[in-house]
């Protein structure tokens, strides 16, 4: 729309002046692809099964997306990459375990009901992936919860069940998790790279680190949420999280087991389910944090993140309504 | 105030109760029942009695009494009228079904509180005469029940593989369907697919109006 004046050569456009080459696509591709080292290393670990409950996952998600823009008369979005997200977050935090059905009937749930159903990719409430999991989790608590050795070799096939370091944590307590582990320092390396029992994404916390990295330098994801997030779960942790009295849990294994890496820069950070304020973001994340920690030390669940996120992902509007910003120059409202 | 009546046939009245007028999947009320008791059909069916039969009690003794209710106290007189109902109910299943309402007691004797009852005391039974009211409650008491059995169905099938306490299925194929976020879900999806009947055969706009309890 540009109005050129030819003898002032003085160019007219109108607004938005500065354009950027972002779409959603862009964004949804990029971060599907800084996965790739959690996954590579989930493939590492947990063998094929991790490729086939991936792969039946994201099928998943894609069959639904399809299915239901088609019923409803949509477009069909598939290549905006959202439901391919949704249904690798979801195959990420599935145990290498599950049975077929598992990862199909919960990416259903995840893109068709929590998704679709609410309106399409922007005005789902909570966060399509973890509603999945919450889904599978509460449906089929067995299956959901048997969790297998890592073998870290295609050729082991003898894998045996075991608890998830959060569980043995949580059951029996640190001594325990020092006698399977070795000492203090095996503990937290085995931990960080992610030789440990688990949902396939979540075990590797530097692989997420890496992936996180990346998003956090396209600027595509921002500390806000995670740094607070990770922060209260440590500070609640150290400090209630020992069975000797206050201050003397071990935030490291907390903030290193779980899902809770995966959860602070992937899950919680969904656009559409957390504030877009950066204040509101704060609080968003310290109130992950708190949940996480309550149900952790506190609830039936070992782990608490992902219900921790989707409880806060209720507050998300709440929040965004009382820190939007003021729009500049408009009339206070009339007080009350 | 006597207008409406003659204008509609009797069986119009109870169609209009069970499709149009449907309490839940058409004017959203009533919804904490049709979750709370519905997952098993026996115990969703035992309600839906209980509230067929008080609906229409109601609604008749309402619509007797209309032109001694002052308009001013009508709403006490209405609830009083309710919880008479309720009462009988709630001694009959005491005395003659003690295990069904071990289970469900608690939502017989909170049919007080439902929305639906009062709103077809005060919308229809308190303007029109008793016969008439008598049908349009029967037809509102048939719509929550054929409305409860649909739902408790399929939670009863999905979360326990069982329809009335018999096994069909060996499995528990959808666990979480017997819970509470699973009576959420089936009465969404249900109310969806009720629209979509609606606005795809009749030419509706959907369901709409206001959400109660």
């Amino acid at each position: 729309m540009a109005v050129t004046n030819r003898d002032q050569e003085l160019v007219v456009t109108v607004s938005p002046h500065v354009r950027s080459d972002e779409s959603t696509a862009k964004i949804m591709w990029t971060v599907t692809l800084s996965l790739l080292p959690a996954f590579a290393m989930s493939v590492y670990y947990f063998g094929p099964r991790a490729v086939y409950v991936t792969a039946l996952s994201i099928l998943g998600c894609l069959f639904s997306e399809w299915l239901v823009q088609k019923m409803a008369g949509r477009e069909i979005t598939l290549s905006d990459g959202s439901a391919f997200l949704t249904g690798l977050l979801l195959g990420m935090n599935m145990p290498s375990s599950v049975p077929f059905y598992i990862p199909l009937v919960s990416a259903f749930v995840a893109v068709a009901i929590t998704k679709q159903l609410f309106g399409g990719l922007g005005y789902n409430i909570f966060n399509p992936a973890l509603i999945g999991r919450a889904f599978a989790l509460i449906t089929w608590p067995r299956a959901m919860t048997t969790w297998f050795t890592p073998t870290a070799a295609f050729v082991a096939m003898d894998a045996k069940t075991t608890a998830t370091p959060l569980g043995i944590l949580k059951e029996e307590g640190m001594h325990k998790l020092l006698e399977v582990f070795g000492d203090k320092m095996t503990l937290y390396y085995q931990l960080l790279i992610g030789h440990r029992a688990g949902s396939l994404g979540e075990t590797s916390v530097i692989a997420i680190l890496i992936g996180a990295a990346f998003l956090l330098y396209k600027r595509y994801i921002s500390l806000h949420i995670p740094l607070s997030f990770l922060a209260t779960v440590a500070v609640l942790t150290w400090v209630f999280g020992g069975k000797e009295g206050l201050f003397t849990g071990d935030p490291i294994v907390h903030l290193l087991s779980g899902g809770l890496m995966l959860g602070a820069f992937y899950m919680a950070t969904d656009y559409v389910t957390c504030p877009s304020v950066k204040t509101g973001q704060i609080i968003f994340g310290i109130g992950c944090g708190a949940l996480t920690a309550l149900i952790r030390l506190k609830a039936g669940y070992p782990e608490g993140v992902m219900f921790a996120i989707l409880l806060m992902n209720c507050f998300t509007p709440l929040i965004d309504r009382n820190l939007k910003t003021k729009v500049f120059g408009a009339r206070k409202e009339a007080a009350k | 105030m006597e207008h409406q009546e003659e204008k509609v046939s009797y069986l119009q009245l109870i169609k209009n109760g069970v499709f149009k007028e449907n309490t839940i999947f058409r004017l959203v009320i009533s919804l904490c029942p049709s979750i709370a008791v519905t997952n098993s059909v026996r115990n969703g069916f035992l309600l839906g009695v209980a509230v067929l039969f008080v609906q229409t009690m109601v609604n008749t003794t309402v619509a007797l009494l209309r032109r001694f209710i002052h308009p001013r106290i009508r709403i006490p007189i209405f609830m009083l009228v309710i919880s008479g109902w309720v009462s009988v109910v709630d001694m009959v299943m005491a005395a003659y079904a003690r295990a069904a309402y071990k289970e469900i007691g608690l939502y017989i004797q909170i049919i007080v509180a439902f929305a639906s009852i009062l709103a077809r005391a005060e919308m229809f039974a308190s303007k029109n005469r008793p016969l008439a009211a008598f049908f349009d409650g029967f037809g509102s008491g048939l719509g929550f029940l054929v409305a409860l059995v649909i739902i408790s169905f399929f939670r009863e099938l999905l979360g326990k593989g069982s329809l009335w306490g018999f096994q069909i299925i060996e499995a528990k194929p959808l666990l979480i369907m017997i819970m509470p976020a699973g009576g959420f879900i089936a009465v969404g999806l249900l109310m969806g697919f009720f629209n979509w009947i609606d606005i795809r055969f009749y030419g509706g706009k959907g369901a709409g109006g206001a959400s109660g309890h």
